[in-house]
């Protein structure tokens, strides 16, 4: 077991945050600041702690990330949901609810769909994610992002990374058979601008060319 | 004297892409995740995570706090509560101030120790991530004496009270028109019913969200989920005692709003006060729990309407009494009488309000805010009608035609209403409708089909806009107005390109910063028509300035001619009577080396533009004929439901809705729009419903596995059209605005297909298999 120490309040000195003046406050902040702003680099330590049976604080988590294997620092409590929006600033992966209740943060983790606030990072590593930022080859869109555009299949575009990744994995199912069952297999996908008949003719679309 | 505005009805007499079926501009941000929401500013220099702790009860007094085990956290930065929070310049908690912020609520949580409603922010802790204060708020111990609340209007300890106006306001509590009294008790037909609604809650995808970033002691950046950036603005700045400039509000990209988001709510301020406190930019998403005690609800409420008709089915009187809850602070209810007013030719009415004060959240807003659950119980209650006297649904919305406003007595600017009620008939085949109800099958299911009135009005309003055309034939068009996900981006920039006679991908429209030209606040419906007008107007100006520089120059062909005499066709800038004789806006402004030229404008929407434009007017015979119209979209909805007689189960098989609401920007979008709205109505006509309990006054169902929005399962295929509209009324571009009305009449056209699928009148939303199964069939 190994236990790694906060980076930025020393062992046993609580901030004490009401008497705090701006100069002591980023005298207490400065560590774990330069720490993200540092180049990622993992030790042996490090790597042994992301692999041990009991994580505890701050750890060095390595996760392959649309074909890139990204280092954070983070406990391992942080979902991987979290890492992706807050660590790695993949902000693409949107959260609506934070308990698996609406699909806005669905992603592939080894090619199935999953809500990835439901999940903690520290799970995830060796596996393969991949998020709406790695959906499209470069300048070319995939077939589903086209297809979404092309149907209009979304408003706000705030539950639309969800929703792509979710009928991505919907067509590779074999799911999105008829509109009935592509209806019900993209129900965990909530989209309170009302976009459903557009969302299941864009993956129509993509179904029919599979 | 001024001269009337050009109009684009005379300077486009042919769209060019306006009204296209465009694909979305910022589609593309918003299907690679590129698009930045307001919780997604994490290049911020030392960004940090604040949440809020909230209270458990309803009602009492905050007696400490104890700090110890969450202070104890590593990453801590601070815990803010009404004891350590430095004092603003104004709060609303006082009626000046209330006024100055242009709060929705009169009452800013973390000003006092006094507990006013369940989920009521009471600290806010600031951590250097989101775990550790989110663990941290959860060792905050917040230590409070409880009393017991008032959980509604239905509450025995509830006090009714008349108030003076409902809306914030904006709309009067009493209205009478004729002798509706009198007229009912007279009527040959008499109808009397009562129609609940359940609390709403908006629940866009994005939660609310705040990042603040003070800049300097005195300057203030803050990235908002906002409908409206000028409005946040005035209001932290206000509670600040800052001067509006020194504070700018950025939404770039919204996650919907539907009301919610279009006020300043207190979220906002307390995460910029965090901000000030730690000295660092901090970040606040509210949890999905906290949206339904943070932006407001539709609030619980009952309508009873009293409605007289002659044996033909004529209306004679409209009594509407309604019943709802409002917070401890503010005299909040959507104004359901207006559209019973308008809707039908009713010589009588009369509507009166009635409030209690409740230990809630205020509610706010929603998605056609009275015109939803007001068209309910009318629509409704004229299904009866038609059913009672043996009159075809439709047939009697058409014996009550109102060829004026009833309620003003004005004509109406434009209503396509006939042709929306012929073609969705059509559509829909609804002639093959089999007049009884609950004697249409399809195996064990039984076959409805219902239909509803729309209508929302064409609001006062205005705004500015700024265009800077290139001269290589490239414009930025400016407007500080926000895209809730209507499609604001797209539509503007192809007003922008037919004005300046450019291809689509040569002009880029920008919004959502106070930086910008000021537009309204996106809600009412008013966004698309002041805004588009206010573009145009931009556009109008740079061609009146670049006919100056024309007239001026020896070189042109236009050279001292009168800039009157001058037109602009395709960007060719030519006279009027002799169109060989001109030249281009680009040699122009090469030969004047002028690489941009900008123009400014102002859109007018509603009677605003129309009284501006007969003063204009040089005819005063013309001036009366363009003044005082009643300005409304219309349009029908008709709705197919199967319900399973064992279950009670609702099921919307088919849906047709046909709108005329002036000009339509853009086909694609604005049926995206209307699917929209429908699909929330659909969802507030069967499922939706947020439970507070009676006792504690505490949602029991504030998630969305609990509060149950319709999901792509629930939503059949739907046809969408649009009546082509002309409208020179209203504004410069004759856009009368889709946001609301695409849900007004939907959950009634619900309802009436139920009942014409069972013969159950349910009178309650959301009609849930239990009441169907509990209500009694109407004995014909």
């Amino acid at each position: 077991m190994s236990t790694f120490s906060s980076p930025d309040t020393p062992e046993g000195q609580p901030v004490r945050p009401e008497d705090g003046t701006r100069r002591s406050f980023m005298k207490q902040a400065g560590g774990l600041l330069g720490l993200a702003l540092a180049p990622p680099f993992v030790g042996p330590a490090e790597r042994l702690a992301a692999y041990s049976k009991t994580v505890e604080g701050v750890t060095s988590l390595q996760l392959k990330i649309n074909g890139t294997v990204r280092s954070i620092q983070a406990e391992p409590r942080v979902t991987l949901l979290d890492a992706l929006r807050e660590y790695l600033d993949l902000t693409g992966t949107k959260k609506g609810c934070d308990h698996g209740q609406c699909g806005a943060c669905t992603v592939h983790v080894d090619g199935r769909r999953i809500n990835s606030c439901l999940t903690l990072a520290v799970m995830q590593q060796g596996k393969e994610i991949t998020t709406i930022e790695g959906l499209a080859q470069g300048d070319a869109l995939h077939p589903m992002q086209e297809a979404f555009l092309k149907h209009d299949g979304f408003q706000c575009g705030y539950c639309t990374p969800g929703q792509i990744m979710s009928g991505v994995a919907c067509v590779k199912e074999g799911h999105a058979g008829s509109d009935d069952q592509t209806r019900e297999w993209m129900s965990g996908n909530l989209c309170r601008c009302g976009a459903y008949p557009n969302i299941v003719a864009a993956v129509r679309e993509v179904a029919g060319k599979a | 004297m001024d001269t009337a505005e050009p109009t684009f009805f005379d300077t486009n007499p042919k769209a060019g892409v306006v009204g296209q079926p465009l694909n979305r501009v910022d589609g593309r941000d918003k299907v690679t995740g590129k698009a930045k929401y307001s919780a997604e500013f994490n290049q911020l220099p030392g960004l940090v995570h604040a949440v809020l702790k909230t209270s458990d009860v309803a009602k009492g007094r905050i007696t400490g706090f104890d700090t110890s085990a969450a202070m104890k956290q590593p990453g801590v930065l601070a815990i803010l509560t009404h004891q350590n929070l430095p004092k603003l310049a104004k709060t609303p908690n006082d009626a000046e101030g209330k006024k100055a912020i242009g709060a929705p609520m009169g009452f800013l949580p973390l000003t006092t120790d006094q507990i006013h409603y369940a989920g009521q922010p009471v600290a806010i802790v600031v951590a250097d991530t989101l775990e550790r204060a989110q663990y941290a708020a959860a060792l905050l111990k917040v230590q409070v004496a409880a009393e017991k609340p008032i959980a509604s209007y239905e509450d025995p300890q509830a006090k009714l009270f008349d108030p003076t106006k409902v809306q914030d306001g904006k709309a009067p509590a009493h209205v009478v028109r004729g002798n509706a009294q009198a007229a009912f008790a007279a009527a040959p037909v008499q109808l009397t019913h009562t129609y609940t609604h359940a609390i709403n809650h908006h629940n866009p995808m994005e939660p609310g969200a705040t990042t603040a970033h003070w800049e300097a002691p005195d300057r203030l950046t803050i990235y908002d989920a906002t409908q409206g950036v000028t409005r946040t603005q005035k209001a932290v700045s206000t509670m600040l005692g800052l001067s509006a400039e020194q504070v700018r509000v950025v939404t770039k990209y919204l996650g919907g709003g539907f009301g919610c988001k279009g006020s300043s709510w207190p979220h906002t301020i307390l995460t910029v006060q965090a901000a000030k406190a730690v000295g660092r930019p901090v970040k606040l998403s509210l949890t999905r729990p906290q949206m339904f005690t943070g932006m407001g609800h539709r609030e619980d409420q009952t309508q009873t309407l009293k409605m007289g008709a002659t044996r033909d089915g004529k209306l004679t009187a409209l009594i509407h009494e309604k019943t709802s809850t409002t917070s401890p602070w503010d005299n909040y209810a959507e104004s359901n009488s207006k559209i019973i007013n308008m809707l039908y030719a009713c010589e009588n009415f009369e509507a009166s309000y009635q409030l209690a004060r409740a230990n809630v959240m205020t509610s706010t807003f929603t998605r056609a805010p009275g015109e939803a659950p007001g068209s309910f119980a009318l629509e409704s209650s004229l299904d009866d009608l038609a059913y009672q006297l043996g009159i075809d649904p439709l047939e009697i919305r058409l014996r009550n035609y109102a060829e004026k406003d009833p309620g003003t007595g004005q004509a109406w600017s434009s209503k396509s209403l006939k042709e929306c009620y012929a073609r969705g008939a059509e559509l829909f085949g609804w002639s093959k409708r089999n007049p009884k109800a609950g004697a249409t099958r399809d195996g064990r299911l039984l076959v409805g089909w219902g239909m509803a009135t729309a209508s929302y009005p064409v609001h006062n309003s205005q705004g500015t806009a700024r265009a800077r055309l290139y001269a290589d034939g490239h414009a930025v068009v400016q407007a500080g107005a926000t895209d809730l996900g209507t499609g604001t981006y797209t539509v503007m920039t192809q007003v922008a390109a037919d004005a300046l006679f450019l291809p689509v991908d040569k002009v880029r429209f920008e919004l959502g910063d106070t930086k910008l030209p000021t537009a309204p606040n996106s809600g009412g419906s008013v966004a698309a028509g002041t805004v588009s007008s206010s573009v145009y107007m931009a556009a109008q100006d740079v061609w009146q300035k670049l006919i100056k520089v024309a007239v001026l120059d020896k070189k042109s062909p236009l050279y001292r001619a009168k800039a009157a005499d001058v037109e602009v066709k395709q960007g060719r800038l030519q006279l009027k009577n002799n169109p060989q004789k001109g030249e281009d806006f680009a040699a122009i402004m090469k030969r004047a080396e002028m690489a941009d030229i900008e123009g400014n404008g102002q859109g007018r929407y509603g009677s605003g533009y129309e009284d501006a434009q007969a003063a204009a007017n040089a005819d005063p015979a013309k001036k009366d004929q363009a003044a005082d119209h009643s300005m409304h979209s219309f349009g029908a909805h008709f709705c197919e439901v199967k319900v399973d007689p064992d279950l009670g189960t609702v099921r919307v098989t088919r849906w047709v809705s046909v709108h005329g609401a002036g000009r339509i920007l853009n086909a694609k979008t604005a049926r995206s729009q209307i699917i929209g709205g429908s699909i929330f109505g659909i969802g507030a006509a069967l499922m939706e419903g947020t439970v507070r309990d009676q006792n504690y006054s505490r949602y029991t169902n504030a998630s969305l596995a609990d509060y149950h929005i319709p999901v792509n399962a629930d939503i059949p295929e739907m046809t969408v059209e649009f009546i082509d509209e002309k409208d020179p009324h209203i504004n410069a571009m004759g856009v009368k605005g889709i946001g609301e009305i695409s849900m007004v009449g939907v959950s009634a056209a619900v309802a009436n297909a139920v009942f014409h699928a069972t013969g159950k009148r349910v009178r309650s939303l959301p009609i849930t298999p239990d009441k169907v199964l509990a209500t009694k069939p109407v004995q014909a």
